[in-house]
């Protein structure tokens, strides 16, 4: 476990470096917010704290920002997020089977995250894939035409 | 860029990627060097090509032969055979019947497909998007270089005018009208912004412009900023699409280096700089003044309009809002006019329309052709038919903010006017294509699902709308539905469109309104036998 000091000390760290990227700006608080959440996995509320000082804006303001946006999440996430698309296109050339699959895969419904804080099942709208539907993406990395018989391969590449 | 005898493309979209792409890059260009091959031949990675099933590809030029799809161990074999002794290896090629999107303009010139027609996409797939001298080799910055010598900003917004080109997001508006109405407005500083927040269910031909043609977008932007009077331009680019901003952002950066971007450019007295901004995840910001309103900082929340944004916009001032699509149109019109562009497609919707081609048939992908092609064509010549000979049942046009189209349409020319006549909308130009299998409520109930999550929650109509329509539609497949539940879907689908305060809502209660029209007994069939007549609703009895 990271201590209590430790953590405070990544949060800090990681604001500091989208604000150094982007600069002092109230302006630039969606691309800092994207950067925090990608280095952070979400955007604690100490992070959110230190942004609101740093920006000079309400911490109310921030929250009503973050908690807008898909790519922002204001909660934990597991160490691996699964997105999984459920838009028509990718319904329709068997979504839907391929998300009855993955929920029983991995035992989590949609917007969950597992006890042991590996995966986050999350669904999303369209990723502009949708020639190689049905898609599912594993943190960065995009899977194409899949079916319910791959969901287990794919996701014993994550085996750490 | 140097002169070679041989031109190797590997495609590398996502699925290229997952399936070795780079390796056999890597692979293919060892082998280059180790014959000695490398002065040559160039060896370049491109983007998206159009056709999934035989990726990856390697595309040799001039020759124009498609391999596909190989593997890393195929490299050398084919670098001795094709490169080296001249010889092509057909076990290696991908089968000609499939081809589509670039591939297929690629295979067309041998005659074995009807062409299409490449305005927009004419150097996606051709040239290294991350190499400004080859885009300006093909044709590239010419137009904004004629612009800037001959050309006075009223002349290009003629010509834009004289072109008939009209808006490529959705909405179907005449972009020369818009940019008069922006440089019509007295104010000093102004703003252009190409919108790229491409999040339409089924669209991603903004992406492939992005990522394999970026320079036509600053080139168009330059243009438009030149006519409108502006000095400034935003690149809005939806947060998943990390490989368009990385492009871009190069991009941009090589032509501040060759003083494109800058002060003073092609020694005029015009200035222009552009940024690159990356949203964050939400559909309603391809809506333009939610999208003004995220570059600001702020929730992606719509603008109560009027004032609209040509004349209110950034930062409260005039701004012009163009999609990917509509600006990369721009340069072909400048440098070839508007004339030329008429002779492309029909006449209330002149030039070209990229559409995206999905759902139930053997070939998806990607395709630019002139206005006013038919469904039928596009199922029959570039879709290569119905998967598995299942007949065609219905399509869905635009992504989700589009048209639920029976099969009786079919015949219908796509363009903006036709579609308008019989009480559809072409939207931004995805094809989803469903056989008979596919159920129209289930396809409802999916659209409506995407509308519940999207609608940013501003205005009372959309969000407590969508969600009751969700809801009553959610019954009716699980065959609890009531006669009352059609009359209260129609109800709510046409408070949607007449109370909604932006394009969302406005065409959230699309979906509902198409079944009705086109499907009623389908859906009374749910309702009244408590059947999915395509066998998909689960039909479960639990009633929410």
């Amino acid at each position: 476990m990271t201590s209590k000091n430790e953590k405070d000390r990544l949060i800090i760290a990681a604001v500091d470096s989208a604000i150094d990227h982007f600069g002092e700006n109230r302006e630039e608080l969606i691309p800092i917010l994207n950067h925090v959440n990608r280095t952070l996995g979400f955007l604690p509320s100490e992070a959110l704290e230190e942004i609101s000082n740093r920006l000079k804006s309400s911490r109310s303001q921030l929250f009503s920002v973050a908690s807008f946006y898909h790519m922002l999440s204001t909660k934990p996430r597991g160490k691996h997020v699964i997105q999984f698309c459920e838009s028509a296109p990718c319904h329709v050339v068997g979504g839907r089977e391929v998300w009855q699959t993955l929920k029983e895969t991995v035992n989590l419904e949609e917007d969950e995250t597992s006890l042991d804080g590996k995966w986050s099942l999350i669904t999303t709208s369209c990723l502009g894939l949708c020639g190689v539907g049905p898609v599912i993406v594993i943190d960065d990395d995009a899977y194409g035409n899949v079916t319910p018989e791959q969901i287990k391969d794919i996701l014993a590449k994550y085996s750490d | 860029m140097k002169s070679v005898r041989s031109m190797v493309l590997v495609s590398s979209d996502p699925v290229s990627m997952e399936r070795g792409a780079a390796q056999v890059y890597e692979n293919l260009k060892t082998e280059i060097e180790t014959l000695g091959l490398s002065d040559e031949i160039s060896l370049s990675m491109i983007g998206d090509v159009g056709r999934h099933d035989a990726l990856p590809f390697v595309i040799i030029y001039p020759e124009a032969t498609i391999y596909g799809p190989v593997k890393p161990e195929n490299a050398q074999y084919l670098v001795e055979e094709h490169l080296y002794k001249g010889r092509v290896v057909p076990e290696l090629q991908a089968s000609h019947k499939e081809l589509t999107g670039k591939i297929a303009w690629v295979n067309a010139r041998k005659g074995t497909l009807p062409a299409e027609q490449r305005i927009v996409l004419q150097r996606v797939g051709i040239i290294d998007p991350e190499n400004i001298e080859e885009y300006i080799i093909n044709d590239g910055y010419q137009a904004l270089g004629k612009v800037l010598s001959e050309m006075s900003p009223r002349d290009v917004i003629e010509e834009v005018k004289s072109s008939g080109l009209r808006g490529r997001g959705g909405a179907g508006f005449p972009t020369g009208l818009k940019w008069g109405f922006v440089s019509g407005t007295p104010a000093k500083k102004k703003y252009v912004i190409c919108n790229g927040d491409e999040s339409e269910p089924g669209t991603f031909k903004d992406r492939l412009i992005l990522e394999g043609d970026p320079h036509s977008i600053i080139e168009a932007m330059s243009i438009a900023a030149y006519a409108v009077g502006a000095n400034e331009g935003f690149i809005y680019i939806r947060g998943e699409y990390l490989l368009a901003q990385e492009r871009l952002k190069k991009a941009i950066k090589q032509a501040y280096d060759y003083g494109i971007l800058g002060e003073k450019i092609f020694g005029s007295d015009f200035n222009f700089d552009i940024h690159v901004h990356s949203g964050a995840g939400a559909y309603i910001c391809g809506e333009e003044t939610a999208l003004i309103e995220s570059i600001e900082g702020k929730r992606g929340e719509p603008r109560a309009r009027p004032p609209y944004p040509t004349t209110h916009g950034l930062w409260g001032k005039p701004t012009l809002v163009n999609n990917v699509e509509t600006l990369a149109n721009i340069p072909a019109i400048l440098r070839n006019g508007g004339k030329w562009y008429r002779s492309f497609g029909t006449p209330s919707s002149p030039g070209t329309k990229v559409y995206t081609i999905l759902g139930n048939v053997n070939v998806t992908g990607l395709i630019e052709v002139p206005m006013g092609i038919t469904l039928r064509e596009v199922i029959a010549i570039y879709a290569k038919g119905m998967k598995r000979d299942v007949s065609f049942k219905v399509a869905q046009t635009g992504g989700s903010s589009g048209s639920i189209i029976p099969a009786s349409l079919q015949d219908t020319p796509m363009d903006f006017d036709s579609f308008q006549n019989a009480g559809v909308s072409l939207g931004s130009g995805a094809l989803l294509i469903c056989d008979e299998n596919t159920c129209v409520l289930d396809l409802a109930k999916v659209l409506q699902n995407f509308f519940k999550k999207e609608s940013c929650g501003k205005c009372n109509p959309c969000r407590i709308g969508n969600e009751r329509a969700y809801q009553i539609l959610e019954n009716i497949s699980q065959g609890t539905g009531t006669m009352q539940d059609l009359d209260d879907l129609a109800m709510i689908s046409k408070n949607l469109f007449e109370l909604s305060n932006c394009g969302l809502g406005q065409t959230a209660g699309s979906p509902i309104r198409d079944i009705l029209n086109h499907y009623r007994a389908e859906v009374e069939a749910h309702i009244r036998l408590k059947v999915c007549p395509s066998g998909v609703c689960p039909m479960s009895g639990k009633r929410l």
